[in-house]
Order: structure tokens, then sequence, then C-alpha cells
């Protein structure tokens, strides 16, 4: 069956809006990932990278040649058996089903896997993968939180060219510059239309719902840069053509979901409850970059760290510095004339929980209303997220 | 246990509860004495800096532990969450803000001054980088310095990492120290306080190594979280310091000497029936229940980890005058918990063979995923892998809700009884004479 998605993604392109999202559902629910086993398949020096959320450089597994495919967990979709022996019931869900999904077979096309500093769960998961799997490629890459050029940027360049060099060493390809500028290229491309879908889909919520919004990113996680770019230029001429009618329904920002994902059963239920999404975090790391990278300069390496340094979103994984992310915020409820937010985090999660109490005091600062949960990714009974979020939608409609 | 040790036990203990009190009076003197005051925290801290500049080091994970060990922390905790703290985070983080919202009354009942600067360094836990941003909100004065420490993943003390360290240092943070303070650093005041440092490391490594004697001398969890207060806290560098572990190591070679074992709160233990080690912090709120479940077994400690979180010397680091940035980096580089976990199961290892141990046990703890997420796989590999019982309870720092003594005790009991059973196939008496 995923043989078969594949070739649509590749080949077919003028599919209706329906198969579009059918191809994007399936690349959501095949956890034995046949997308990618037949892409490595058709080229024996082909390599797989998994990397865990929120954001890694894409770019420089792209130019050796290599597919970056983004592992999120598995949600609801496999029962957790093996998973539970090596996390404690109080840490959060996402590790169990990755560790899960490896111990079961459904990773073993992957070559390598990547687990960027985010936080002290996906930092202690590299530990286990390196008692696991050691035969794989596994690296954690640090991210500085310092973000003087000469001082966290000399760090990360330096991060940077020993992944570059690892990755080398898996099939033989260098990653030279031209490479690099012209996988930067694809990523610049693909950031575009990314920011074209959330921006049509703030302008026109009725017309993408936001399952259907989360499943075309979600297959950016997974396709090579060239086919989630086609896919995407594909689908939003279909969406823009739809015919739907606006309801009545509050827009919000979701806040808070960065790393493990909700099952896609509570966004729909946020949007079933009367509330359009007009912003979220779910899959941050597609929308890193706030602006393009600079992909024809003699030095690539240096513009991917000047990009982190400079041109990255905030994130509760990241210190905040002179730019607290209470503002940022605020500024994106404005820019998406936001109703209110939907603080939105996994249980169990430090550094989203951590950031909850800021997040709220300036929202009530700024007059914005707000309401909080906890989820985790294989929640199954969402009629209490269903009767807060109907309440708060209801609450902003009748007063507001 | 004489009457002789009672009094030389005493002397150490004196002493570093006398440093203690010293320390929070100068704090609640701050104002007439015009001190600065910078808040930090434990793994990797840079004590030697802050008393360099003549800044008085403020801890809040300490104050936490010692809010635990008071009782004071549900109510702590309960304020916290009433502000919107949500349940499943960091317990010292809630403490904390607890206290801080009730006044900042600090563990001495003498009011804590707010910081000058909070110097965010994090080594080993993303939750303090968390934790100094609420602060910062809190303290909206303060200047706040960050001092990235990246994990040692590769199982190596990585050269772009240390340069990145004193990168920042140089550029960064010892700059804004020099803002806080009104001065420059005198190079050789920290040289002398890391030639103390090193003193003090030697002599704490001593104390521990003693747990190779039988009877152990020590308890390094229970007693090593006493041996660690004045090297991981305040005192570091100073001569204080040094005087306290000469104190501490002529106590224990007393004990060697007559071959006496550890004392607990219920006098020494005059059996040593089982040698374990120890991975994870201990439980603050029922400390010495926690302790005496095992002591009535005649289980004494030979190694911890969690006397390591604050920096590990087992394998020769010392902080050293000659270079003085560049061993600090390293210092913060080499903490436990800043260590991947084929490292920390090396020490765990390590500490089961240097020191002959009968069995390990594992306190997990809720609040901090730095020590326990991964700690499952960690007993997974060291069961196949040396054959050695594993003890798993859970616990954690200073939340009293999450510590149910009846499912502790059910589980350790358990535990005794293996390594009971293992006695009796390989006999080993250790009656103390």
């Amino acid at each position: 069956m995923m043989n078969s998605v594949a070739d649509a993604m590749v080949r077919h392109q003028q599919t209706d809006l329906a198969a579009s999202l059918d191809q994007a559902k399936g690349l959501f629910n095949d956890l034995s990932f046949a997308y990618v086993r037949d892409w490595k398949g058709q080229n024996p020096s082909r390599r797989v990278i998994g990397f865990l959320p929120i954001y890694i450089p894409r770019e420089i597994i792209h130019a050796h040649g290599m597919l970056p495919v983004g592992l999120f967990g598995a949600g609801d979709r496999i029962p957790v058996v093996k998973g539970d022996a090596y996390f404690q019931s109080y840490i959060c869900h996402l590790p169990r089903t990755v560790i899960e999904m490896a111990l079961n077979g459904n990773l073993d096309a992957f070559d390598g896997f990547i687990f960027p500093a985010i936080c002290d769960v996906i930092r202690n998961l590299s530990g286990i993968f390196q008692l696991k799997f050691n035969a794989k490629l596994i690296r954690y890459l640090d991210f500085p939180q310092n973000f003087d050029p000469e001082v966290g940027g000399v760090f990360y360049r330096t991060a940077l060219r020993q992944l570059s060099e690892d990755l080398a060493r898996l099939n033989g390809v260098a990653g030279d510059v031209a490479a690099l500028n012209h996988s930067i290229s694809l990523y610049n491309e693909n950031r575009r239309l990314v920011k074209d879908l959330s921006d049509f889909r703030a302008a026109s919520p009725h017309k993408v719902s936001a399952v259907e919004y989360y499943l075309i990113l979600r297959a950016g996680q997974t396709l090579t840069i060239e086919d989630h770019n086609a896919f995407v230029r594909r689908v939003m001429p279909q969406l823009a053509e739809r015919d739907a009618l606006p309801e009545d329904k509050i827009r919000v920002v979701v806040s808070g979901s960065f790393c493990e994902q909700p099952p896609l059963g509570l966004i729909r239920t946020i949007e079933n409850a009367g509330c359009y999404i007009v912003e979220d975090d779910f899959q941050l790391g597609l929308q890193w970059m706030g602006d393009p990278i600079p992909d024809d300069t003699a030095d690539p390496l240096a513009a991917l760290v000047d990009a982190y340094l400079t041109k990255s979103t905030y994130s509760s994984a990241v210190y905040d510095g002179d730019h607290p992310k209470e503002e940022q915020l605020v500024a994106q409820v404005r820019e998406r004339r936001a109703d209110g937010v939907i603080f939105c985090a996994p249980s169990f999660c430090d550094p989203a929980l951590l950031d909850r109490p800021l997040l709220e005091k300036a929202m009530d600062r700024s007059h914005i209303r707000h309401i909080s949960f906890q989820y985790h990714e294989n929640l199954g009974q969402f009629h209490v997220v269903k009767e807060q979020a109907g309440t708060f939608a209801d609450m902003i409609k009748l007063w507001d | 246990m004489g009457l002789t040790m009672d009094v030389q036990k005493e002397n150490s203990m004196i002493k570093q509860k006398q440093m203690l009190s010293d320390h929070f009076m100068a704090l609640s003197q701050v104002k007439e004495t015009g001190k600065k005051v910078a808040y930090t925290f434990v793994p990797g801290n840079l004590t030697e800096l802050i008393t360099a500049f003549d800044m008085l080091p403020v801890y809040p994970e300490i104050n936490s532990l010692q809010s635990g060990m008071r009782k004071k922390s549900g109510d702590f905790i309960r304020e916290a969450e009433d502000v919107g703290y949500p349940e499943d985070v960091c317990s010292y983080v809630k403490c904390d803000i607890g206290m801080m919202l009730q006044g900042n009354i600090g563990p001495t009942d003498q009011l804590l001054p707010s910081p000058d600067i909070l110097l965010l360094s994090y080594t080993g836990c993303f939750v303090f980088m968390k934790w100094f941003e609420n602060l910062r909100r809190l303290y909206p004065h303060a200047e706040i310095a960050m001092l990235h420490i990246p994990y040692q993943a590769d199982g190596r003390v990585d050269p772009a990492a240390v340069k990145y360290i004193k990168d920042q240092l140089t550029k960064d943070v010892i700059p804004k120290f020099e803002k806080v303070a009104g001065k420059r650093l005198s190079d050789t005041v920290l040289a002398e306080c890391l030639s103390r440092s090193a003193v003090a490391e030697d002599l704490l490594m001593n104390v521990f190594e003693s747990a190779r004697h039988k009877p152990s001398p020590i308890d390094a969890y229970f007693g090593g979280v006493y041996y660690i207060g004045p090297i991981f806290t305040s005192f570091r560098g100073s001569p204080a310091c040094v005087g306290y572990y000469e104190e501490l190591w002529k106590e224990v070679q007393y004990r060697i000497a007559h071959k006496l074992g550890p004392i607990t709160p219920d006098g020494a233990i005059t059996e040593e029936k089982y040698r374990l080690v120890v991975e994870g912090p201990p439980n603050w709120t029922n400390f010495r229940d926690f302790w005496k479940l095992f002591y009535d077994h005649g289980a004494v400690f030979v190694g911890s980890t969690y006397t390591r979180v604050g920096g590990l010397y087992d394998y020769g680091f010392r902080h050293s005058p000659d270079d003085p940035l560049g061993s600090l980096a390293e210092y913060c580089l080499g903490c436990y918990t800043n260590r991947n976990l084929p490292q920390r199961i090396e020490l765990i290892e390590k500490f089961i063979t240097d020191c002959d141990a009968d069995g390990l046990v594992i306190n997990s703890i809720k609040s901090c995923n730095s020590f326990s997420a991964g700690q499952l796989a960690m007993m997974r590999d060291i069961e196949e892998r040396r054959g050695i019982p594993v003890g798993f309870i859970e616990t954690d720092l200073v939340d009293p809700r999450y510590y149910s003594y009846s499912n502790i005790k059910n589980r350790l009991d358990s535990f005794f009884q293996m390594l009971e059973q293992r006695k009796e196939l390989q006999p080993r008496a250790r009656v103390i004479a």
C-alpha cells in the first residue's frame, strides 16, 4: 500500500484533494515506514537518519544524500508493551513509543538517530539508544544557548561540522558547498510553502481543518524535501478551491505541544468544540527559521549557524535571553487576530509546563483569554477537553 | 560506639553547622555589609568565582531540600501550584518559588536576600534553565548570566565544549559579575580558591574511598549527603572548607583503625550485613525514615552516584590554579548527570567492584528526569552484565505526596530477601569486631 503512496506522491500531480489528504494520512499511520524503505531501496548508497523533535538542520543530512525522518512517537496507534519497561509512569509518553518502535523493528531501516538538546528526557533517551542500538549512528546535537556568534556560534559550527563528518562516514558522500547550498534552497522553499499554508489557514480556517493542516505538515517529517514541496504545492490550490462556508467559531492559538504530539482526536475535539486553530506549535521544527537562509554563499555551514542564532523561533527548549517568550506569544496572537490561547502541553513536560505560569500571566496582562489542559500522546477520552474548549469558545462568543 | 567517637563525629558536624549558620547570618546582613548575592545551582557550580568576587552564593535547590527536611515543602509546593505551577513539574522549583512567595524565609528562619545576579549554569538539568527564567521574572532587577554546559554525549570531555565554556565565562559571565560586583576579577584570589578546592577534593576522595574497607567506616549515601555539603555549596575554595574535610578525614581514619561502622540517627551500625551502591538522590521529606529502612537491615551504602552530582573527582579531576577557567569548565562538564548513560553505568560498576558491593538500589525520583529517565535501562544493563540484584524504588525530592512508606518498604523487604538468599549461597560474615 505504501509503495503506491510513494508512487502517487512522486508521479501523479493531478490527484484530487481527498486523495492528497489520504496520502498524508497514510504516511502518518504507517509505522512500518514503507515510504522510507522504498526510498532507501532505490539506491544502495542511501541512508536514513531519524531525528527527535523539535528542530535539527535537516539541510546537512540532505546534503549528504540522506533522508531525515522525524520521529514523533506513535501516539495511540500501537500498544506500549516494551516501552513501559523503560520509562517510569511519571515520564512523558513519547519516549515509550519511540523505544517501542525501535525494539519492535519499525526503525530497522534507519541508519542513525539524532537527538536534539531539548530536555532531560530526550537527552537520556539518546543514552538508551547508545546502550541498545550502538551499531547505528547515535548523535546528540547540543544547540548553543549562548547566541553570540563568537561564542555560541563557534561552538555550534563545530557541532555541525562534527555531525557532517559523522554522516560522511556513513555513505562516503562528503556534502560539499554546492550540495549544502542546494539543500538549503530546497528547505527554504519548504519553509516558504509551509508559511504560505499557515497564512492560508489563518485567513481561511474553514477551508482547511486543523487535522488536515496537521497531516499535510506531518507528511513533511517523512517525505523527501522534494516530494513534500511538490505535495504542498499541489494541495494548496486544491484547498483554496474548496467550497466551504465559515462557521461561528472563535480563533485560537494553541501553545505548548512542541515535542510529544497530541492525538488527532484531541486536535479535532478542539475544533469541533467551536475553535478555529489559527496558529499552533505542534511541529515547530518545520517553521524554526523565520526567514530564508542564504543559499548561495561560499560558507553554507556559516549560514546555517547564523540562521540558528538570529532567525530561530521561540520555544520552551531555548533560553529566551533578551526576547521574553511572553511578548512573542502576545505578538503571535495579535498577528493571527486570535481571540484566545489554548495552552495544551503533554503531561510531565517540564519545559512546556514551567513556561505556562509565565505565559498565562502575560496573557492576563494583555487581556488575552486563555485556558489550559494537559494530554499524553495516547489519550483516548476527549470529553473533558471538549467541555473546556466549548465553554471557552462560548464565553468568548458571549462576552466579546 | 564509644564516647570518643561520638565526640569526634560531632566535631565535623558541629563545624559544618557553624559554617552554615555563619553563611546564613551573612546573607541576612547584606543590607548592612553591602555584599552582593548570587543565586546559582549546585551541579557544576562556580563557587570559587563567586567567592573571588566576594559575593555570597545562594543555592535554591539546597533551600528546597532543607525545606523538605524541615517538613515545610508541602506547604510551599501548594503555594506554587495555587499560582499555576502544574503538579507534574519539578518539586524543587515549586518549593523554592512557594518559599519566595511566602516571604523568602530561608532554612534558618532568616530572611534570604534577593539576588543581585542569577547565575544560570545548568549542568545536567534543563529544568534549571526554566527555573531561572521564572526567577528572572520574579526578580526583575537581578542581572542574569547564562552559562550553558554542553552534555558529555560521547562520553568524553570535548575540547570544543571546554572552549565554549571558557568563552562564555570570559565574554559574558565574568563581565556581568564584574558589573554587579563593581570590581575586576582577581586572578590571584581565584587561583588561591582553586588551590584550596583541590586540597578539599583530595580529602573528600579519601573519605569516599574509605568505603572499600570492611566494615565501611562511612555510609556513602545518607552520611555522604552531609559530607558533600560544604564542597558542593557555598564553601569550596575557602579555608573553612579545607578545615572541615581535615576534621572529617580524621574521624573516618579513627573509625577505620577501630573497625567501626558508620553512625546512624539511632546509633552506630554494629553489623554490616549488606554493602550496597545507590543511584539517584535521596528523599528529603522523610529522610530519617528512609535511612532507617536500610540500616534496620544492616545495609550500608558504600557507593553513591548522588554524591557526585555537584562534581566528580573519582577519575582524578581536581580544580587547578594553573588553568582556572579550563579547570572550571572541565568541572562543570564532568558532573554526574552531565555524563551519558554508559558513563553513569561505568561509575556504578566501579563502585560495585571497588567496594565489593552486594547489590544496587535505584531510587527513582519523580521530580528529576535528569536522573530518572533512563534508570530502568541502566538497571537492565547492570543486571545483565553483573548479575547483581537491583532494588528499584520510587520517591520524590521534596513533594511529600509522593513518598509512600509501605510501598517502599514492601519493595525493599523483597530486595533484602533476595540479598539474603544470595548470601546464604555465598556466606560472607561481616560482623564488626
